[in-house]
């Protein structure tokens, strides 16, 4: 079976990001960008299930400019067979991006498509779910454990109370959680043969799809701050402040 | 205006989150009703009905809707959606799972987890981790939007609604529910509690939880974790705090053994009070503590159990 795996290039889930001072938004410039972490646990499950003979072709895809195509090397390189860029310079909402998305579902008809549960960058923790409804799959979003059996997969999710397994009819969305994996470290050689891979560029306008904004970016704060306070000594002072100063206990 | 806010519940019972969501709600303003979809859930319905400010009770009772399946649950509510101008559920990892694709199936975005309300289309949510917060704006005709409980106090719980039985049933038929492994515990929900004591990799093994505990049950506290913690297996998912976690906001959040990593910052740093327990100084907790204490936490946790 085919295996879809959409990725998306944020910031570095290491670099705490500034806002501009005209709080037009955040200020991207010569920040380091990395594959999301969530795609990047995605794109591992893939490979595994290739490993296990499950999947046949790994198909990875993102959506923007040319620069997305670094954290589709990298994705070749952890062991995606091809890759696509959905060519655009524009901002989509993740509605715009499930629908571009189901264009390619469309055309590849993979039996699985791994995404990551939310990116790091907008943490909006939609796209999966919102490309499941338009393409009438059923979805497993938050997994912790996937597992294929013939014509159904089973996906355990990290739920607020604990866990959950739900049965899916294939063809299936799967959303990835921390757990569901420890993704490798791309090899020299692999980073070497990722470099041949194919690589198709499309420009997003070829999908007919309207991409204007849904929602207008009115502005981006910074977030109150939070002075620091003092340290204590000992367990009684600070049982003292506790009870006297914050009056907490 | 008329506003769905879609409740979370066991079937037997309301969670708080639902109330916090109504309140987002009455802050947008208009007629507000709530969905209960459950299976035998008359009663978390009974007590919707109570939630002060909401007009209407809808009850789609029926077994395809038992465990809130993400596929059935899209269906349902975008039957109902025509009535109304916006749609609210909390984000809950329920309400995270169905809303999208009510949003895709009506074909508009959905606004994630907001902590305020600006207007009738306009509303505050942190991004990056909570390092940025972002004023957006909706342009489509309904609003679809999940709502950080962290944000908004509950309403009051003296209304009295009117309760009618809906009759849709919409099964996809593409998913099953297998089982559930939920923890039980006999301590306030995170999400609920006033006081939170969470612990980290310090704490090496999921047997020095024990030590959290006993201050835990002093305090009527919640206990929570890392990432990392959770990670080694030290104690369950459904223990982490933070940006891919549980977001919490209690009067007290003490944290112990916990380095204070971006991640972990975004679930707790909107704590009245914080307190951190670590043995480096250099910890980045200490910047966001208002008590710490620079200690060996098998030294200081028995002193503090002690004290209490
Ligand atoms: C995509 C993504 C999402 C993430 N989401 C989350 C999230 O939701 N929640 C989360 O928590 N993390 C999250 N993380 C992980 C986060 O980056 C950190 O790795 C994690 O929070 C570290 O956990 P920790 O503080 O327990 O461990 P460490 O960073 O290892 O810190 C352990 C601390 O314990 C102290 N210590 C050790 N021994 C003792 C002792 N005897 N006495 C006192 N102090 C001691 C040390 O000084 C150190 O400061 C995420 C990461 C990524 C990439």
């Amino acid at each position: 079976m085919k295996v879809l795996v959409p990725i998306k290039r944020v910031i570095d889930y290491n670099v705490k990001v500034r806002v501009k001072p005209d709080n037009s938004n955040v200020d991207l410039t010569n920040v380091k960008m990395a594959i999301n972490p969530f795609c990047e646990i995605a794109v591992e499950e893939a490979v595994r299930l290739k490993e296990a003979g499950v999947a046949t072709e790994i198909i990875a895809v993102s959506i923007g400019s040319k620069s997305c195509q670094e954290q589709l090397r990298t994705a070749l390189a952890l062991g995606a067979d091809r890759a696509i860029q959905i060519d655009t310079e524009l901002t989509l909402d993740s509605i715009n991006i499930a629908k571009l998305l189901q264009k390619v579902v469309d055309e590849e008809q993979p039996q699985i498509v791994l995404l990551g549960k939310q990116a790091i960058d907008s943490d909006n923790n939609q796209t999966g779910q919102m490309l499941g409804a338009l393409t009438s799959m059923p979805q497993g979003t938050f997994a912790s454990i996937v597992k294929v059996e013939g014509d159904k997969v089973n996906v355990t999710r990290e739920v607020d109370g604990g866990l959950q397994t739900v049965a899916l009819n294939l063809p299936a969305i799967i959303t990835t959680d921390l757990r569901l994996n420890e993704p490798r470290y791309a090899s020299l050689p692999n980073i070497m043969k990722a470099k041949r891979k194919p690589l198709v560029v499309k420009a997003a306008e070829e999908f007919g799809i309207d991409l204007s904004p849904r929602s207008n970016l009115v502005k981006v704060t910074p977030p109150a701050v939070r002075e620091a306070g003092v340290i204590v000594e000992t367990i009684e002072e600070l049982v003292e402040k506790l009870r006297n100063e914050a009056k907490v206990i | 205006m008329a506003i769905l806010v879609i409740a979370e519940h066991d079937n037997l019972s309301l969670k708080a989150d639902t109330l916090k969501t109504v309140a987002a709600a009455v802050a947008i303003g208009g007629d507000i009703n709530v969905l209960v979809a459950g299976s035998n859930c008359d009663a978390a319905a009974q007590e919707a009905a109570k939630a002060a400010g909401v007009s209407k009770v809808l009850v789609a009772d029926n077994s395809a809707f038992e465990h809130q399946l993400a596929e059935n649950m899209g269906l349902l509510v975008t039957e109902l959606a025509g009535d109304y101008s916006h749609i609210l559920a909390s984000a809950t990892t329920t309400g995270k799972n169905f809303m999208p694709r009510v949003a895709a199936l009506l074909d508009v975005a959905q606004i994630s987890e907001i902590i305020a309300v600006e207007s009738t289309d306009t509303f505050v949510r942190p991004i990056y981790a909570g390092n940025a917060i972002a004023t957006v704006q909706s342009l489509d005709a309904t609003k679809v939007i999940t709502v950080r409980s962290t944000g908004f106090d509950a309403v009051a719980t003296d209304g009295s609604a009117e309760v009618v039985a809906l009759s849709n049933v919409t099964d996809a038929g593409t998913s099953a529910f297998v089982n559930a492994e939920l923890t039980v515990s006999e301590r306030p929900d995170l999400g609920a509690a006033s006081v939170v004591i969470s612990g980290g990799r310090g704490m090496q093994n999921g047997e020095n939880f024990k030590l959290l505990e006993g201050i835990a049950d002093k305090l009527g506290a919640a206990i929570g974790a890392s990432r990392a913690a959770v990670d080694a297996g030290f104690v369950p998912n459904d223990m982490q705090v933070g940006q891919t976690g549980k977001i919490v906001a209690p009067d007290l959040y003490i944290a112990v053994g916990i380095s204070g990593a971006i991640q972990h910052l975004a679930g707790m740093k909107d704590s009245k009070v914080i307190v951190a327990i670590n043995k480096d100084a250099e910890a980045p907790i200490f910047q966001v503590a208002d008590y710490g204490i620079v200690a060996d936490l098998f030294d200081v946790l028995p002193e503090l159990e002690a004290a209490l």
